[in-house]
């Protein structure tokens, strides 16, 4: 696997909020290929650490590659770091495809406004040739008979199956999930997992911040655990919960279990 | 009561109508395409843009409409660089003073109505847009925009309602609209019952129709917030 260029490369990334250090220094290569789950207590920092890789939150210090390009920072007058050049950040972030906690559809399109939405008016695609893609990818993940239906009329786990669907049809080079399941009812859970499932079976990268301890242990190919911004175990899955090297990790899994 | 003075005179009628119509559409028109980027600008965070926009919104909300329409049309008059300009010959027409009036007026309010309806536009629908790629102008016409429109489309009712009730006002400076209509039918055969309540079924027409279309509107832009089952909970005052 881990063979060639690093499709995603974050080297020391530090996150500040107000006082409060979120990221200490994170670094992390994503292969392609690579299904990687994050996992951490609430407030460790993981939702932070996706954001950082897609731009929705601003790295404070440390650098970022994404498909091979690295991310160029400026200073603005405030001594703030921003990225020099907006069109670079939005050239990766179509590159990057992000599946949110809250599904985040447009609720004014219907479902299949919001997956050819990106398609057509960011990368330019042919209207018809993006329809036959979206349909595709709504019937993979079990949702063809809802192209016509606004989001605020499907289920939770609906919604997330479009919004994967919507992440699908711009290509991604990988796909960033946001606690995808955190806000389903417990019943629809498998749904949506199951979905990702079959995506990582396919050699899609994807990053996953989870809860899900299962997906993590069966399904990813690595798994990286995180505690007040820092990474603090890191591996394949039957390594990190085989045999955890920190304490912390220890009592996280038990409190989980 | 004489229907037939109403009868009669119905060309009087007609033109008022006519005018009110155009007072009306032509201000709302102008008013929404200046009201549209102006909330945008005072949704920036820079004060550069944002202030003139308070200003603005702040002078003609503080303001009654007849005041505003007074002063441009009697007010404008009073400075000579007004006079011996070019705009003079726009300035000395009654219909245009009350135009501009009104069109400030309405785009003040509309700027606020939208001003508020984009601001609050999920932020988890932002941040899926960004993700995705859009720019700030793309995100604007198909993200934030369509979204902010259905959200202020009752608030935008309302003033388009209040107006077409508030150009009567254009009937105080020589404007023959619905209400300079009826103000000539009564004088002329002092009978202010029929004039004016024959005003007043003509305004109410307008707004009937104004509200069918209105209605149309909202079934097809808020269909996403339509329930698809029969039981629709029902909102009652309490007993």
């Amino acid at each position: 696997m881990n063979a060639g260029p690093a499709s995603i490369t974050l080297e020391n990334i530090h996150k500040t909020f107000g006082s409060n250090d979120v990221l200490k220094g994170i670094s992390l290569k994503a292969y392609q290929g690579d299904v990687i789950s994050v996992l951490g207590p609430s407030g460790s920092g993981k939702s932070t650490l996706l954001r950082c890789i897609n731009l929705l939150e601003i790295p404070d210090q440390g650098t970022l590659k994404v498909a091979g390009e690295e991310v160029i920072m400026k200073l603005n007058k405030k001594g703030h770091r921003l990225p020099a050049d907006t069109r670079q950040v939005e050239r990766i972030r179509t590159r990057l495809a992000m599946v949110f906690q809250q599904f985040n559809l447009w609720s004014h399109m219907t479902i299949l406004e919001n997956v050819i939405e990106a398609p057509v008016h960011v990368l330019k695609v042919p209207r018809k040739e993006a329809i036959a893609k979206a349909v595709h990818y709504l019937e993979k993940v079990g949702i063809a008979d809802k192209i016509d239906a606004y989001p605020a009329h499907l289920s939770g786990g609906q919604q997330q199956r479009a919004a994967i669907a919507r992440a699908l049809a711009v290509d991604p080079d990988a796909i960033l999930f946001d606690e995808p399941t955190s806000a389903l009812d417990p019943e629809l859970v498998g749904e949506v997992l199951q979905v990702m499932r079959t995506l990582a079976e396919e050699g899609r990268t994807m990053i996953v911040v989870t809860h899900e301890m299962g997906f993590a242990r069966e399904v990813s190919n690595r798994v990286i655990f995180l505690d007040q911004g820092l990474i603090i175990e890191d591996g394949p899955p039957a390594e990190v919960f085989g045999n955890p090297k920190t304490d912390r990790f220890q009592s996280f899994i038990k409190a989980m279990v | 009561m004489d229907i037939s003075i109403i009868l009669d005179n119905s060309s009087v009628y007609l033109e008022g109508l006519k005018n009110t119509i155009l007072l009306v559409s032509v201000s709302l028109f102008i008013g929404l395409m200046f009201a549209v980027p102006l909330a945008i600008l005072r949704n920036s965070d820079n004060p550069f843009y944002q202030m003139p926009v308070r200003a603005f919104i702040y002078f003609f909300r503080g303001t009654p409409l007849l005041v505003q329409m007074f002063l441009v049309y009697y007010g404008f008059g009073q400075f000579d660089f007004i006079k011996e300009s070019f705009l003079w010959p726009l300035f000395k027409e009654a219909y245009f003073c009350a135009l501009l009036a009104f069109t400030l007026n309405t785009c003040a309010y509309t700027t606020e109505i939208f001003r508020g309806a984009i601001k609050a536009t999920p932020h988890g629908e932002i941040e899926a847009a960004m993700a995705s790629g859009m720019s700030r102008a793309l995100m604007l016409r198909r993200i934030i925009l369509p979204s902010a429109f259905r959200r202020a489309l009752p608030a935008y009712s309302n003033e388009i309602i209040f107006m077409l009730h508030g150009s009567s006002l254009a009937s105080v400076i020589t404007i023959i609209d619905i209400t300079g209509a009826a103000r000539i039918i009564n004088s002329r055969y002092y009978s202010p019952y029929e004039a004016f309540l024959t005003a007043a079924l003509l305004y109410m027409s307008l707004t009937f129709i104004l509200v069918f279309l209105i209605k149309r509107l909202e079934n097809r832009w808020f269909a996403h917030l339509q329930p698809q089952s029969e039981s629709r909970p029902v909102i009652e005052a309490p007993p």
